[in-house]
């Protein structure tokens, strides 16, 4: 590169801009574009979900969208009663829940209090690894290894049925403990040892310093770990479509019943070749915006309270 | 999600683990809280350990050339004879376009918001914010926007190039916001040395800040693509869910991919589809732990404490 070399003197004002090569606001300018990306993707969603679901909502009413009990977009006596599809998510990501904040706490605070540091080095990639199996494969596994033992295993006689919601969720919660565990051991990490130090100072033992001072401590950290668990259960497609089913009809009130969700209804539509601009086709639109509008919701919250336990202690 | 911003004292002195102190003030309540504690874990990888051994124990039969020979089908009398050959080629396109579109982007904006950004600026954190956010937004939302916008609108249609939009779209968050870590890592005394030498900003970032930054890079962008690689959501949308029985061959070919041939075999009811799709999840899942494997080596081996 050819140094600039100012010759003779120069005006102090030459100087400060003396080392500015005019490739350098070219760049910039390149840098800044590649950053406006990530806009315009957040531009292009709203853009793809909101004219079509008010294209949507000028047919169908909001009123009957949200209180319906019955979602038949296919069937031939049309109802777009969004109920059905919301319980079956709610059920779905409830189970999910249960399971994996006990076993993500439980984990972390193993991980982050007890685990000698070459184990926690040696157990931390692994975690992330388990969080980086494909979801079609976590479904594989549900419908064709849980469910099996699951119907085996049902007490009474109404067997869960060859696809239910309770299977699926089971598969999820497994599915998102590693992004529980890890969130929250960074979390955890985060509190000062000083804490602990002053803790076993005052003759407390070690599950006293792990659960009255260190969760305490990293609490809304491991609340965004379980936000963000759960926005991620909301999310999660392929699951639920493999071992959940597709049926919409009626609301799901119990959990061994075979149902689809928001984003499984959304892959099942899509998988049929509807018209463009039917209101079938609208559907996939209106379901996603309810998705998105709660996921965003979630994610919002999570990201608050990670900035809360950032502040606290950096 | 590898950032573990545990202070580098706690790993050399450890005063956490202090099995002496703990051992003394024992009492059952405590042994029992560390085996719960135990029990969490070696719950999760049990399960690790099942999903593998079922998938290699189902798809043992077909674990052989056929599956990267023989194209898919859905006819249940020629299963026998199928494999998963265009699913792989279709995945080589798929990931090698998103990999050409999404490193460089998200590479660019996190050297952006690193290097040059004035983050007291509204905008600056905006941006940011956005891309919190967008981490967080489910794959099918952007099968929908790929539908929506750029299948239908822009006129890409159902095939390869789009697919490869739409999932550089969805992992660009991953990108950056692991670039963002890797570059911040890079010591501010390495770049004041370079000022001081008279170079400018972007001569400090290109020849000082990326070189450094390069092994934390590689480890977000591989960790990135597997991501990708395993995604199939938001692919459903966009045309991939048919027995495809030809290898892509330019941007516009129609396609399909491992994830999404694993699960038009698992919706067939026949026993030799469900093999099929097990011998085909072994297969994925060997190229996802290789790759995870070389992150987490590059990440070890060439990471600099400094």
């Amino acid at each position: 590169m050819a140094v600039i070399t100012p010759g003779a003197p120069v005006p102090a004002a030459s100087v400060r801009r003396g080392r500015r090569r005019p490739g350098e606001r070219i760049i910039e300018g390149f840098l800044v574009l590649a950053a406006v990306v990530s806009i315009a993707t957040t531009i292009g969603i709203i853009v793809s979900l909101l004219f079509p679901t008010v294209e949507f909502f000028g047919e169908v009413s909001i009123i009957e969208f949200v209180t319906g009990t019955q979602w038949t977009p296919l069937f031939s006596i049309k109802q777009y009663g969004v109920l059905p599809l919301l319980v079956g998510t709610l059920w779905v990501t409830l189970i999910a829940t249960v399971i994996a904040v006990p076993l993500g706490i439980g984990a972390a605070i193993y991980l982050s209090e007890y685990a000698h540091p070459g184990t926690r080095k040696f157990l931390k990639p692994i975690l992330e690894v388990l969080a980086g199996i494909p979801t079609v494969v976590y479904g594989f596994f549900a419908l064709t290894f849980l469910n099996p033992i699951l119907i085996d295993l049902w007490p009474s006689d109404g067997k869960p049925e060859f696809q239910n919601l309770l299977v699926a969720g089971i598969a999820m919660g497994i599915m998102i403990v590693p992004t529980v565990a890890s969130l929250a051991e960074d979390a955890m990490s985060a509190v000062p040892q000083s804490l602990r130090e002053g803790a076993y100072a005052l003759a407390s033992t070690k599950m006293q310093v792990a659960t009255r001072v260190v969760v305490p401590g990293a609490l809304s950290g491991i609340v965004a770990a379980i936000v963000l668990g759960v926005s991620r259960a909301l999310g999660e497609t392929m699951i639920v479509t493999i071992a959940a089913g597709l049926k919409t009809d009626g609301i799901p009130w119990s959990p061994i019943d075979g149902a689809a969700t928001m984003t499984s209804f959304i892959a099942g539509a899509a998988q049929g070749d509807l018209p463009v601009d039917s209101l079938d086709y609208l559907t996939i639109f209106a379901v996603g915006t309810t998705l998105f509008l709660f996921t965003f919701a979630l994610n919002a919250l999570s990201i608050r309270l990670v900035r809360k336990f950032r502040e606290v202690y950096e | 999600m590898s950032a573990t911003s545990t202070p580098p004292a706690s790993h050399a002195a450890n005063p956490r683990h202090r099995p002496s102190l703990s051992q003394r003030r024992s009492r059952p309540g405590e042994v029992l809280f560390k085996l719960a504690l135990q029990f969490c874990l070696l719950v999760a990888f049990a399960f690790l350990v099942a999903l593998i051994a079922f998938a290699v124990i189902k798809g043992w039969n077909r674990l052989d050339p056929r599956l990267w020979e023989e194209m898919p089908t859905g006819a249940a009398s020629r299963v026998a004879r199928a494999g998963v050959q265009s699913a792989i080629t279709g995945t080589l396109w798929v990931i090698g376009l998103t990999a050409a579109i999404c490193l460089p982007i998200g590479i660019a904006s996190a050297i952006y918001l690193e290097e040059y950004a004035d983050n007291t600026r509204w905008y600056n954190r905006l941006l940011e914010l956005n891309i919190q956010n967008l981490a967080g937004v489910p794959s099918i939302v952007f099968g929908i926007l790929g539908l929506g916008l750029i299948a239908r609108v822009i006129g890409l249609g159902f095939t390869v190039i789009t697919a490869a939009i739409v999932l550089s779209l969805l992992v660009l968050p991953v990108v950056i916001i692991a670039s963002r870590e890797a570059l911040r890592a890079v010591p501010r005394s390495i770049r004041q040395a370079s000022y001081a030498l008279g170079a400018t900003r972007w001569q400090t970032t290109w020849r000082q800040v990326l070189p450094a930054a390069v092994p934390g890079m590689s480890t977000g962008a591989i960790l990135a693509l597997s991501r990708a690689l395993g995604e199939a959501a938001p692919l459903i949308l966009l045309g991939a869910v048919t027995f495809i029985r030809f290898n892509p061959d330019s941007l516009l070919s129609s396609y399909t991919t491992l994830p999404i041939q694993i699960y038009n075999l698992i919706k067939e009811p026949q026993a030799e589809f469900q093999e099929l799709a097990a011998a085909a999840i072994v297969l994925l899942l060997v190229i996802l732990l290789a790759l995870n494997s070389a992150a987490i080596l590059i990440r070890n081996r060439f990471q600099k404490r400094w």
